[in-house]
Order: C-alpha cells, then sequence, then structure tokens
C-alpha cells in the first residue's frame, strides 16, 4: 500500500461501518478557546483488536481518548462505543470502558490493597469478592510484596502497574490505555507489552496511545497516525512501515551542497525519492533491506558524493512523520494543551 | 507479571456487558459510595493527622483567649461571659472546620485519583459527599473540645447533659450543611489558595457580624438587622438556650431550615460545577 492509499482519511470508517464495532467516532472535534486540539477524528476499532494511536506530544490523543471516555465534553461530531452513543449515556459508557491514563490515577493516601479495595467496592462489587479480585490482580500484576505499602513508596512502573490492574477488576470490554509505557526501564516496557497481549486473550478490546512506533509495531493490530488533531494516516504497522522502509539509512553529507547530486544517486539506485530532514545536508533514505544501503553507499562514492557519518536505523516516528506529512515531530506550532486537559 | 500464571477465565462478551449495564444510579447506590468515599476520607486523616491540629488546638486556644480577652470588658468578670461566649466558639469552630473542606475538596481533586473517580459507574455526588461525611468526625471532636475546654475555665451549663448534647448535635448539623457552600468554593475556584481567600471572606462576616461574642444590643442598627438575619446568629442563639437553659426555642427551627436551605442550593450547583469540570 502506498502512501496516498494509507492517506484515507476523508469519509466515512470504510467497510466497517457497523454497529458491532468496539469504537465508532465519526468527526470528533474539542476545542480549547480558539485551539482545536481534536479537528474531525474518524475512528473504527473492531471488537477483539489493539489499535494504536500514534502521534508525538499535542497532537490530540489523550484528548480524544477523554472525550471517548466521557471525561470531556464531545463538542462535535460523535462516537458510540459497542453502538451505544457516548454523550447520551456515559453512565453506560463508564461500565464498559476501563480507563488507564498517562498519570496514574491511584490514591496516594492508600496502599496498593486499599486501592483495589476501594475501586471495587465503588463499582458494587460485595466485600468478599472485592478482596478475593485485589488478591489476584496484586498477584497478577506481581504486586504481592508491595500490597501493604503505600502508594508514595511506589516507583513509576508499579504505580502504572497497579493503575493498569484497577482498570481491570470489573474486567470491561474495552480497555483504553494512554501512553502505558512511556518512561518505563525497557525490562518493565516489556513486561507491560505481554499483559497488554494478555488482555486480548481474555476476550478485550484495547485502544492504546502511544509515540513509539515500535510500540505500534509491536501490540497494534491497526494503527491511526494522529498529527494535529487530525488523522494523517491508518493501517497496519506493516502497511506504515513500508511506507517509510523497513530500515532507514540516514546520510550526512560532507558538503552540504552535494544534496542534489545525493539525490540523484538515491533516485537512480532504488527508484525511490530520499526525505531531506531540515538538517543542512542530512538525508534519510527508506529501505525495503538493510543490505541495499551498501548499494547507495558505492553509488555515491563513484559518484564522488563525500560522506561524513552514515548509519541504518529502524524508522522512527520523526520518519514515519516526514514521510507522512512532510515534516517532523517537532514543529513549533505546536501548543501541547491536551496534556493540561 | 510476565511469568504470571492466568487462571482460566470467562471470555469477557461485549454485548452481554451492553445487555447488563445499568442505565442510572440508584440511590441505595449513591448512599454505598459515598460511605466508601467516607472510608477512604477517614484512611486519609489517619494517615495525615496533621489535619486534626486545627480542630484540635482551635477550639482550646480561642475558648480561653476570648474568655480573658472579651469577659471583663462584656459581661463584667470571665465566669459570667462563659455561657454567652462558649456556644459563639462553638459556631465559630464549627464554621472554620467546614472552611477546611472546600480546601481539602480542591487538594483532591488536583490529584490523578479524580481521574479515576470521574471514569467510573457512580454517582457524580460520592466524590463530594463522601469527605462530608467523614468530616462529622472533625465537627464532633471540635465541638467536645469546646465544651471541654469552658469545662475547664468553670463554665456550669444550666442546660445539663443533655442540652449540651442537643446544642453539639445542632452545631455539627449546621456546620455540616454550610459546608456545601464552601464545596461549592472548591469546585470553581482554580486554586486551593483561591478557595482559602474565598471562604475567608465569606467566614469573618458570618462568624464576626454575629451575636457570637457580643450580646446584639451593643450594636449600632444597621449592624444589629444583619445580625439579626445571620444563620450562624440563629446558630448560636439556639445553641445557647439548649446548652443553658435545656430550651428548645423558634430558633432551633429557623437554625435547621436554614440549613436546609443552603444543602438544597448548594448541593446541586456543587455537582454540576464538579461535572463541568471534566
Amino acid at each position: 500500500m502506498s502512501i496516498t492509499e494509507l492517506r484515507r482519511t476523508g469519509g466515512g470508517p470504510g467497510p466497517d461501518t457497523g454497529s458491532d464495532l468496539a469504537v465508532r467516532a465519526e468527526g470528533l472535534v474539542k476545542t480549547f478557546g480558539g485551539h482545536r486540539a481534536v479537528d474531525g477524528i474518524d475512528l473504527a476499532v473492531r471488537p477483539g483488536e489493539i489499535f494504536g494511536v500514534l502521534g508525538p506530544n499535542g497532537a490530540g490523543k489523550t484528548t480524544m481518548l477523554r472525550m471517548l471516555a466521557t471525561l470531556l465534553k464531545i463538542d462535535a461530531g460523535r462516537a458510540e462505543i459497542f453502538g451505544v452513543d457516548v454523550a447520551g449515556n456515559p453512565h453506560v459508557i463508564r461500565q464498559l470502558v476501563g480507563v488507564t491514563g498517562q498519570y496514574a490515577s491511584v490514591d496516594e493516601n492508600l496502599t496498593a490493597r486499599e486501592n483495589l479495595w476501594l475501586f471495587s467496592r465503588l463499582q458494587g462489587i460485595a466485600a468478599s469478592r472485592a478482596r478475593r479480585i485485589a488478591t489476584e490482580l496484586l498477584a497478577q500484576f506481581g504486586l504481592e510484596d508491595a500490597a501493604g505499602k503505600p502508594i508514595a513508596q511506589f516507583s513509576g512502573g508499579m504505580r502504572r502497574r497497579l493503575d493498569l490492574a484497577a482498570s481491570l477488576i470489573t474486567r470491561p470490554p474495552l480497555i483504553f490505555l494512554d501512553e502505558p509505557t512511556t518512561g518505563l526501564d525497557p525490562r518493565t516496557r516489556g513486561q507491560m507489552w505481554d499483559t497488554i497481549r494478555g488482555l486480548v486473550t481474555d476476550g478485550c478490546t484495547v485502544l492504546l496511545t502511544t509515540q513509539y512506533l515500535d510500540e505500534a509495531d509491536q501490540l497494534a493490530d491497526r494503527v491511526a497516525v494522529i498529527d494535529q488533531g487530525r488523522k494523517v494516516a491508518e493501517g497496519t504497522p506493516d502497511e506504515l512501515k513500508t511506507a517509510v522502509g523497513n530500515s532507514t539509512l540516514q546520510l550526512l553529507l560532507a558538503e552540504p551542497g552535494q544534496v542534489r547530486a545525493a539525490v540523484e544517486v538515491v533516485r537512480g539506485v532504488l527508484g525511490s525519492e530520499p526525505v531531506l530532514s531540515p538538517e543542512q545536508g542530512r538525508l534519510n533514505v527508506a529501505l525495503d533491506q538493510a543490505d541495499l544501503a551498501a548499494d547507495v553507499l558505492i553509488a555515491l562514492r563513484t559518484a564522488g558524493v563525500s560522506i561524513s557519518s552514515v548509519s541504518v536505523a529502524k524508522p522512527s516516528l520523526d520518519e514515519v512523520f516526514l514521510a507522512l506529512t512532510g515534516h517532523g515531530t517537532d514543529g513549533d506550532d505546536r501548543t501541547g494543551t491536551e496534556e493540561n486537559r | 507479571m510476565s511469568t504470571m500464571i492466568t487462571p482460566v477465565r470467562e471470555v469477557v462478551r461485549a454485548a452481554d456487558r451492553v445487555a447488563a449495564a445499568r442505565r442510572r444510579v440508584s440511590p441505595g447506590e449513591t448512599l454505598g459510595q459515598t460511605l466508601m468515599m467516607a472510608w477512604r476520607a477517614v484512611k486519609k486523616m489517619r494517615r495525615n493527622p496533621e489535619q486534626f491540629f486545627d480542630v484540635a488546638l482551635q477550639p482550646i486556644l480561642f475558648t480561653a483567649m476570648f474568655a480573658f480577652i472579651f469577659g471583663g470588658a462584656i459581661a463584667g468578670d470571665v465566669q459570667s461571659y462563659l455561657p454567652l461566649m462558649v456556644p459563639g466558639i462553638l459556631a465559630q469552630t464549627v464554621l472554620t472546620t467546614c472552611m477546611a473542606t472546600g480546601t481539602q475538596l480542591r487538594e483532591d481533586m488536583e490529584k490523578g485519583v479524580f481521574d479515576r473517580f470521574k471514569s467510573l459507574p457512580i454517582a457524580r455526588i460520592a466524590p463530594l459527599a463522601g469527605p462530608m461525611v467523614a468530616d462529622l468526625l472533625r465537627y464532633t471532636i471540635a465541638a467536645t473540645l469546646t465544651f471541654g475546654m469552658g469545662l475547664v475555665l468553670g463554665y456550669r451549663p444550666g442546660g445539663g447533659a443533655g442540652g449540651v448534647l442537643a446544642a453539639i448535635l445542632l452545631s455539627i448539623f449546621t456546620g455540616w450543611s454550610l459546608a456545601w457552600i464552601f464545596t461549592w468554593v472548591g469546585t470553581i475556584a482554580r486554586s486551593t489558595q483561591a478557595v482559602q481567600g474565598i471562604s475567608l471572606m465569606i467566614l469573618f462576616p458570618l462568624t464576626f457580624l454575629s451575636n457570637a461574642f457580643v450580646p446584639i444590643e451593643t450594636l449600632p442598627g444597621w449592624l444589629a438587622a444583619f445580625v439579626r438575619i445571620n444563620p450562624v446568629s440563629h446558630l448560636v442563639t439556639a445553641a445557647r438556650d439548649l446548652a443553658n437553659d435545656a430550651l428548645v426555642s423558634s430558633q432551633v427551627a429557623w437554625t435547621l431550615l436554614a440549613s436546609l436551605a443552603v444543602i438544597a442550593i448548594f448541593a446541586p450547583l456543587s455537582v454540576r460545577s464538579y461535572k463541568r469540570h471534566m
């Protein structure tokens, strides 16, 4: 699938239209002051899949999730969860969705066990069952040893785990995860990924936001790329990666003036366009296979283009954005209002 | 986490969940959720005992201070001032305690856990009403200490134990009702400091422009007019009649009526602005 096909943002959610979707959103809009944080997003999440929303800080991911979770009013457009209208039935939606926020939403004053007990009892679970659920979840998330400790003594990773555990008390059919691994160390991150995969085995549907292409690649069945409140692309992680290549050859030319010559050479060897980075003399070349890098390098030397540094890397979110939107993830027109609710 | 042994569990079925979902919260559920929130607030109080400083110290300090400062000037001597003053301090203490309700709610609302409360299928009033139920504990401590300090200074209430108990209960109920005003302030203000500022502006005129410390007859006419309609004055008079003479006067009815009016206005206002905060 080409980039242009991926950019299928207009129109409805495609062939999935129907009430059997886990999430269906049409033209969602949220405005803060004059700033449109979410600017007409359509979304179709199928039951039983992990759907990733990929985008940089301030793209509107959190705001969109909060609207779907009834935490923010929907300014325009409409959303349904398992066929239930979100704006019209907030109380029903809250019974269907478990929300794990970007900042752990657990009570600092209580212990881990007390937190789970409180959230169970609030949702009408009988005392004896609430105790059992707390014990089960603490075991499942490896928090037994810390069960009686106040949250203030918890590490970031432990808080995240407790937060996710708290979202699973009633085993909701749909789970929202807002950047579940941001700020976690690689090991904890891998554990979190395993847990998220386990949820789907249980029959849950997961909608998660992330800033990391590799996280979307690892977890998601399908991905929507969001930029400045709009969806700029949607597809499977493979389709996304095909758009940017499986790996990226990053070149820094010794002479920035030779960029034009370098572009010619790449075009000649691969038949595709390199992406020019805003930095002077830097090019990113999408490669289907990493070993094509050698061909490009040999051709460049033959053409007399000298290189000061070279590396082959997996494509980053930045490259996806360069390929899809023509600008990087650090555009200065971003405000990041979504973080301030 | 990765090595967990997941017991065989039923698969989650979305359609069943949609069918089983309740449309709204019943009054019984609301009560249960409010009590759970109260449990949380009590736990929080026990882990932050410094929250009890104001309720414990203020009655003791103020009762002693006011008795010796104003006693001679207003009533001739400390002994004859106590029956006038102790019910006044009672009202003041209870009001100061309600102010803390608002500031603590605001502080709490800024924390992440409120996000979860909002995302749960629970009554919107429960996170507001729960801490207020727990605050009954604080009112009880404050009221008991005020009378205790009065007794130490030589106050001998003529209404006996029954009269004193009735005065304490009335003050607690009134304080709890007025706390809805401060809860509302807590939901509309932008910061904890703002809540404190606004609350003090409400609190000072209410307590000092009342008959809590001085007899109404000593005030200029225009001020006396305000003091007479101030609900705190009704509370103070009712508490004096109860504690000193075991007399259930019409002032009790006025106090209860004013309290109910405050709840009827400010409870819905608080829930509305709490919802809008989302």
